[in-house]
């Protein structure tokens, strides 16, 4: 069975599961099943102590709520035990090694959550005086100069939410400077690699552009002359991630820029990869004229399960004076905000717009602060380069037995393809699957797209040697065992996580997403 | 470097095993003259100590809500939050996990969400929640693209009681992406026609409740008037503890429900991360944008959790996807969650009652203030006054008395001549102390 992503799902189970014989609780030890809180809570019931206030006079009108709201309540005690239970069935980055390719799951040092909790930093808010947050916007100002340090930049919008959300505004940037050219009604196309992030041409056709794809060389990497034989005068942009989603740098990167200035368009940089490169090149020196900067990636912050992230976007002196509302400014000792558009042209610039209500993420830069501090100049590229050592020692311990897609030097990520599967029973997300068993998150999986069952390693700069070894010698076992024709421990698995693998062609056909009182 | 495990020896073993002799050759793909030779003009390393003191000595420069009688809001609410919450919130496994990309070791992170989903469609009233956007501003614009797919139309009417910061926010989304708008006036007194500005190309309308100036307000009409026009309602909060009290605009006819949830579970942040809620009517699932946690069964026949029709999303479909957006809140929309469990229905009720409670007190405290008057009929917990003077010249002046008044309009409004307004907001967290305070500061600077 195919799953709407054209992945198998919903395997038969191989033989009986001798391992895993019932109890009757469906618990076993520490693995604990737990019911939703639709199923344990009850009307009524609060877990938290707050009196009716005396009889007063509402101000509601006509509009005072008349359901009962829906919301079932735990105790104290009920909500942490369920709470902690759920947690027991997620694998974190202090599980063990994440080796989720483009995501970059590193070290999340808990400093940084102990001083972004720090009264001065959470318990204020963005609409205070601002005479009354001259630490906070002082915090902006050294994010930003070591954004603008990494980078090469003239300068950084810090409101985007997320990498897709500074993908918006890098491109809108972009947009805005070719409509103050006038182009606006001719350049209209994005060119965007095959290997790209889903987001890319997402956020291209947000803006309203057309997307034109750019192939890759036989060698993972996007030609120069593939580029300039797909700009015109239509082109608004190219949208580069570089390293790419490869894993490989793109090394004819200056002669892509070149060739997409000399065409009238702009160069944006997905940042995605940035922890292979920081201190090794400023990207703004190879040409790019935008590029966002994952914070949650390169510089630590928790993903926290999905979010959230923070996206600041790095543009070019000939991108600006188009940064989005609102954006830092020094008058001698004290910093202010400009909010405001009209303020803003007065002063010269030409910001695009607003993109969230406030100034973007800022418990996440006192975060991706602490971490850079605590680096250093010297130790964010020594991060970089043990993250690309890394990447390259796993390449090198396994490319003899697994097919590593492209045989060059990697930098932080190292891409396999299923070639060395073929006929073995075993798919790519076979492999993965078993890779749980055994105790670690799996791989990226079937991206990028160009390369066919790919997996996408990518161990971060935060693994000792041993924990290293380990996990290549779990990777040489698991492919031994494949070669070997052992299918049932792929094909089945996982075998020992909280579900065995869970249907997701069920799920999208009969989509339940919310509880329901059983009829 | 205390963060990074390896060692010199290791890593002259590890250049060996991959048969080279200088970090440099793997990077040997930069072009050359790029290449950085030493390190960037930046501080090198710092202790956990020496960080801690920059860093404290940095938030030693803000004043913190909790050390002043604080009437803040507009957009983001300091409420008081369980300490059983953060807790929760910085367990490991939650804390230090991705996007639940792996579901057989996601089941956690996936039911939170689906408890998550489920709360919010209750909240609001509606069918369907997804799994979170960045906040509200953000959910709103995503909102209007919707609504402009749902109805194959392209102009949107945004009420003047929208948060201005979120009318920019569609705003600059809709321009860059080639659809119009149309922005009513401010409009303080919550009386505006809207039904006058919808007409044939009009895919929706966004209305806001509590309105930014305070106003509750009743959508029947304008969602009568917007589907006698083929277009839908938006309807939009940005205080969710409203919903303990207020009708949920699922019960007044909304289409599209988005709301910033920062409130329940959430600090404040200095505006950021914060929560977008985001929900609708099942009938129009397959064009809501956002990720979504679905349940299904795994192979020995057990309820499980996934991400599902993701057939909507950028990752599979690219160009053609319902939006761009990948990380969300998922975090926030714990600790939401976490609180929104511990409340109840119940305690949820409570705490919205309090909330009102106190700002019916404050309303009527600053009323007897000379030259302050009180504008709204309606309100929640944040009402508008007017002033005799300038509200950011008042408000500057409190703050430096230790008094953070409130949002002036004019913060949200510059050029809208409403220089004399001020936004109060009162939370369970004020007391008499703090009303007296505000009252009686008006009271000297006035």
């Amino acid at each position: 069975m195919l799953n709407d992503q054209g992945r198998p799902t919903a395997p038969v189970r191989n033989g009986d599961d001798s391992d895993t014989r019932g109890t009757f609780t469906g618990n076993r030890a520490l693995a604990q099943e737990e019911a939703l809180i639709f199923e344990i809570g009850r009307v009524g019931t609060t877990g938290v102590d707050i009196e009716e206030p005396t009889a007063f006079a509402p101000r509601l009108g006509g509009l005072a709520r008349q359901d009962g709201i829906g919301l079932p309540g735990l105790s104290e005690p009920e909500a942490v035990r369920h709470y902690v239970r759920l947690s027991q069935q997620n694998y974190g980055i202090d599980t063990g090694l994440f080796p989720l390719g483009s995501c970059t799951m590193k070290h999340n040092p808990r400093l940084n959550e102990a001083l972004a909790r720090l009264p001065g930093f959470a318990d204020i808010h963005p609409l205070q005086p601002l005479s009354t947050v001259q630490g906070a916007l002082a915090l902006f100002d050294e994010l930003s100069r070591w954004l603008r340090e990494l980078t090469g930049a003239e300068a950084i919008a810090l409101p985007p939410k997320a990498g897709a959300h500074g993908e918006f505004c890098g491109m809108a940037a972009i947009k805005a400077a070719i409509a103050a050219r006038g182009e606006a009604a001719t350049r209209t196309v994005v060119l965007v690699p095959d290997s790209a992030h889903g987001t890319n041409p997402a956020t291209a056709a947000l803006l309203g552009f057309s997307v034109r794809p750019v192939p890759a060389r036989a060698d993972g990497t996007v030609d120069a002359a593939a580029v300039a034989a797909a700009l015109g005068p239509d082109v608004a942009a190219i949208m580069l991630t570089n390293p790419n989603t490869c894993g490989l740098f793109e090394r004819d990167v200056r002669a892509i820029a070149h060739a997409v200035h000399e065409a009238g368009a702009f160069f944006y940089c997905d940042g995605a990869n940035f922890n292979a490169i920081m201190g090794k090149v400023r990207p703004m020196d190879l040409g790019v004229d935008a590029m966002h900067l994952n914070l949650h990636k390169t510089f630590s912050t928790p993903h926290g399960g999905g979010g959230p992230g923070a996206g600041p976007v790095a543009l070019s002196g000939r991108l600006a004076a188009f940064a989005p509302l609102p954006y830092l400014k020094q008058d001698g000792e004290t910093f202010t905000l400009v909010e405001d558009e009209a303020s803003a042209r007065e002063a010269g610039a030409a910001p695009l717009g607003r993109l969230t209500a406030f100034h973007g993420q800022a418990g996440v830069f006192v975060r991706a602060l602490a971490f850079m501090l605590s680096h250093g100049a010297d130790g964010l590229r020594q991060a970089s380069e043990d993250a690309v050592l890394n990447a390259n020692y796993i390449r090198a311990s396994l490319g003899n037995l697994m097919s590593v897609a492209f045989d060059r030097p990697t930098m932080h990520e190292v891409l396999f393809d299923d070639a060395w599967l073929k006929g073995t029973g075993v798919t790519t997300l076979d492999f993965a699957k078993a890779l749980i068993d055994e105790g670690y998150h799996p791989m990226t999986v079937y991206f990028p797209l160009v390369v066919h069952g790919a997996m996408l390693v990518e161990p971060t700069e935060s693994e000792s040697k041993a924990s290293l070894d380990l996990f290549i010698a779990t990777l040489r076992d698991l492919a031994h065992s494949a070669l070997a024709g052992e299918t049932e421990r792929f094909t089945g698995a996982p075998h020992y996580a909280p579900r065995s693998r869970l249907d997701e062609t069920r799920a999208a056909r009969q989509p339940v997403l919310r509880w329901a009182p059983p009829p | 470097m205390r963060y990074l495990p390896l060692s010199d020896a290791d890593r002259a073993e590890m250049l060996a095993r991959i048969g080279i002799d200088s970090i440099d050759a793997l990077f040997a793909d930069i072009p050359q003259e790029n290449r950085l030779s030493g390190d960037l003009p930046l501080p090198r390393h710092q202790g956990e100590l020496a960080v801690e003191r920059h860093l404290r000595a940095l938030a030693g420069r803000n004043v913190p809500a909790a050390s002043v009688p604080f009437f803040v809001g507009a957009g983001a609410y300091r409420h008081h939050v369980p300490a059983t919450v953060d807790h929760l919130i910085q367990r490991s496994e939650f804390l230090t996990s991705y996007t639940p990309y792996q579901p057989e070791i996601a089941q956690g992170t996936l039911q939170m969400l689906f408890e998550f989903q489920t709360q919010v469609a209750a909240l609001t009233g509606m069918e369907v929640a997804n799994a979170s956007m960045y906040d509200g501003s953000t959910a709103a614009a995503e909102a209007v693209l919707m609504a402009h797919r749902l109805t194959r139309r392209g102009k949107a009417v945004l009420s003047g009681g929208l948060h201005p910061h979120y009318a920019q926010v569609v705003r600059t989304v809709s321009s860059l992406g080639g659809h119009a708008t149309v922005t009513l006036p401010p409009d303080v007194a919550a009386g505006e026609d809207l039904a006058a500005h919808i007409d044939d190309d009009t895919s929706c309308v966004v209305v806001q409740t509590p309105d930014v100036f305070g106003n509750l307000r009743d959508l029947r009409a304008v969602a009568e008037a917007a589907h006698a026009r083929g277009a839908l309602l938006v309807a939009v909060f940005t205080e969710a503890v409203s919903l303990g009290l207020v009708t949920p605009p699922g019960a007044t006819g909304a289409d599209i429900v988005v709301g910033e949830g920062q409130s329940i579970g959430n600090a404040l942040n200095f505006g950021g991360p914060y929560v977008g809620l985001f929900a609708t009517r099942t009938k129009y699932l397959r064009q809501m944008p956002g990720r979504l946690a679905g349940q299904t069964l795994d192979a020995d026949g057990r309820r499980g959790f996934v991400l599902t029709l993701s057939a909507r999303e950028q990752h599979i479909r690219r160009e053609k996807a319902t939006s761009n957006i990948c990380t969300n809140s998922g975090l926030c929309a714990l600790a939401f969650s976490i609180h929104a469990t511990l409340l109840g229905s119940e305690g949820l009720r409570r705490l919205a009652l309090v909330n009102h409670a106190n700002a019916v007190a404050l309303a009527e405290a600053l009323a007897t203030v000379g030259g302050v008057a009180v504008l709204n009929g309606t309100f929640f917990n944040e009402f508008t006054v007017r002033l005799p003077r300038a509200a950011a010249d008042v408000v500057e002046e409190l703050a430096g008395r230790g008094i953070l008044a409130g949002v002036p309009v004019s913060r949200l409004l510059p050029d809208a001549g409403l220089d004399d307004l001020l936004l109060v907001a009162s939370t369970e967290l004020n007391t008499a102390d703090d009303r007296a305070a505000l009252a009686d500061g008006l009271r000297e600077v006035l």
